[in-house]
């Protein structure tokens, strides 16, 4: 079963290697291929909503908070770098508030600092929110509100501090990106190129969590807590891995956002989008591994192709959406295929067994 | 093999007192079954002991005391329970069940790969709970009585020193019930077992020692033969089923 498994995905990872990295470059416009970076970079999100939210139960509705975390932290560096060594970014010399640059943005100077840090900074936030929150069992409703709530504080922030953060405006008019010129078609192609790999990448890490040993505790957390910590587990910490994994990815997410989209403001990571993020994965089918990503492609290209045209009608339609599928295909999209899946008659029904055999020298478990 | 000393043990719900004073002791090794009309706070002494429920007084099990602790580290202490209602990981096979089960210990690097093999203790259980046919089901799709065996079976490879059994038998067919009966035997060999049960049949049959719970309190204890001849349990209890 196993190597049926390893063999199938093998496929599925081919097949998703030869479309993004020979079918979409050739088939889609520079224009085109850079949308479907920004998709991709969503897609990442995704993947950890699908493994945090689809595996372990937990309604993360605040994963701007990490995206947003990544994105400014990758910003920041490219801003830096674009205003060279010693040097303030345009945006701060333009305000003309600050005579030197704030030590908080100084690390950000060093990719050693801001690279990592586009991972680090989500994941070490997500652990001390996760510590205290799952600790003390707030649950369901409760952690939904509470990660809103964070999303709204941190843009509330952010744009307060419009002289070091750029306000609602936020971070944008990037240069170059590690020494690429970002206006580039090609190096905006090499861009769309590690968002592609970086996915799969992802993908790889949430399927290998999802088929460990983890990741079927995951489920039996989701589905039973309690029982769970009648076995001797602490559900704190399998939920507290999860939520810190999906906090990793959305960060990563983020930081490859800004070179691929041009910008990070607080209108992509407020309530809005979290929720956005939310309603691809669970369109796609929330706990499988490849459904969040589908989902969140198909809704992000939706809502361009249709906004384009209505802008006012897609707020509803995508609410629509969300409300069409959690009460008529709560497993979202991906149950459609495992229905017809199931037409086909199952292989060998398992022998049933009347009774337990025993004997005492085999229970000694 | 460590037994189960409980003193003075108080559980108050909004005033009310589910379990009022309770003393008692189980040698180790023993089948204790634990009777008691609806509502006389059987259930609620076995969450308490577990740690579900907050409670005054002292629960030891063998040189440790339980009271105060989380669940999960009560339950690494050795003592395990199911539940009234089975409750067994529906969406998950009876292998990953009794897997997970057997897991508590592990390492992260353990916990972050595939389950390459099937844990000798897994196998093991699987046998002797009669499941091994149904390894690859989820557990969702078995029949009560499998359920129950399930949960049983997951306390062995728990590897549990003291089990807490509500209500096992609840809903069993007769031979359900005796296939039952001669798995607790089985299991207490190097365990102590308590049962909540309702079934005389089952209690006279598989009972080792009966403690009878009347709204709170240990209103009698003893052999089976003592119990029933007991007039005041009698008149609570027996008279009425
Ligand atoms: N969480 C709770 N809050 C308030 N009262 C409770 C709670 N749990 C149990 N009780 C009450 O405590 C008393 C004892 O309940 P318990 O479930 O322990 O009884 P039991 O002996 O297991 O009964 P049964 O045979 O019906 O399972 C009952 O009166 C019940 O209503
Ligand atoms: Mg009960």
């Amino acid at each position: 079963m196993t190597a049926r498994y390893s063999w199938r995905a093998g496929v599925g990872f081919a097949v998703g290697a030869v479309l993004l990295f020979a079918v979409a470059p050739v088939a889609l416009s520079d224009f085109r291929l850079s949308l479907l970076a920004k998709y991709l970079c969503l897609a990442m999100v995704a993947v950890g909503i699908g493994l945090a939210w689809g595996r372990g139960g937990l309604l993360t509705l605040g994963q701007g908070v990490f995206f947003g975390l990544g994105g400014y932290a990758m910003a920041m560096h490219m801003k830096l770098a674009d205003a060279g060594p010693g040097e303030m970014p345009d945006f701060m010399q333009l305000y003309g508030q600050l005579d030197a640059l704030p030590w908080w943005w100084r690390p950000f100077a060093s990719p050693w600092f801001a690279l990592p840090a586009t991972v680090l900074l989500p994941m070490l936030v997500a652990f001390l929110l996760g510590s205290l929150v799952f600790r003390r069992r707030v649950r369901g409703a409760y952690f939904a509100i509470l990660s809103q709530a964070l999303a709204a504080a941190m843009v509330i922030l952010l744009i307060g501090q419009q002289g070091t953060t750029g306000g609602t405006n936020g971070l944008t008019d990037f240069q170059g990106f590690f020494g690429y010129d970002l206006d580039d078609p090609v190096n905006q192609r090499m861009v769309y190129f590690i968002v592609a790999g970086v996915l799969l990448l992802l993908l790889a890490i949430a399927r290998q969590l999802m088929l460990s040993r983890y990741g079927e505790l995951l489920v039996a957390v989701r589905d039973s807590e309690e029982r769970v910590r009648f076995l001797g587990y602490n559900p704190a910490n399998v939920k507290l891995v999860a939520y810190v994994a999906a906090a990793g990815m959305a960060g990563l997410a983020g930081a490859l956002f800004v070179p691929a989209v041009g910008i990070i403001n607080p209108a992509l990571i407020g309530i809005v989008p979290s929720i956005e993020f939310v309603i691809g994965v669970a369109v796609g089918g929330r706990a499988t591994l490849l459904g969040p990503v589908l989902g969140a492609v198909a809704v992000a290209w939706a809502k361009t192709a249709l906004s384009e045209e209505f802008p006012a009608a897609w707020t509803y339609l995508q609410g629509l959406l969300f409300v069409l599928v959690v009460a008529f295909l709560p497993g979202g999209l991906a149950s459609l295929v495992r229905m017809v899946r199931r037409r086909r008659p199952p292989p060998d029904p398992a022998p049933v067994s009347p009774a337990p055999v025993v004997s005492p020298q085999e229970v000694r478990a | 093999m460590s037994g189960l000393v409980v003193r003075d043990l108080r559980v108050v719900f909004d005033g009310f007192a589910a379990v009022d004073g309770v003393d008692l002791e189980v040698a180790p090794g023993d089948i204790r079954f634990l009777i008691g009309p609806n509502g006389a706070g059987k259930t609620t002494l076995v969450d308490a002991v577990t740690g579900l429920v907050k409670a005054t007084g002292s629960v030891r099990f063998g040189d440790d005391e339980l009271l105060g602790r989380p669940v999960h580290r009560i339950a690494r202490m050795g003592v395990g329970r199911t539940f009234q209602t089975a409750t067994v990981f529906e969406e998950l096979t009876v292998l990953q069940n009794l897997d997970i089960a057997a897991g508590a210990g592990r390492g992260a690097l353990t916990l972050l790969r595939r389950r390459r093999s099937v844990p000798v203790s897994v196998e093991e259980a699987l046998e002797t709970i009669g499941l091994a046919g149904l390894r690859d089901k989820p557990a969702g799709a078995l029949a009560h009585g499998q359920k129950q065996w399930l949960e049983i079976g997951m306390l062995l490879v728990q590897d549990v020193k003291l089990l807490l059994l509500d209500e096992p038998v609840a809903g069993m067919s007769h031979d359900e019930r005796d296939a039952t009966g001669a798995l607790l035997r089985v299991v207490s060999a190097d365990r102590t077992v308590v049962v909540i049960e309702h079934d005389m049949d089952f209690m006279r049959s598989f009972a080792n020692t009966v403690t009878v719970l009347h709204a709170g309190k240990v209103l009698s204890e003893g052999s089976v033969a003592q119990v029933q001849a007991d007039p005041a349990v009698q008149q609570v209890y027996l008279g009425v089923s």
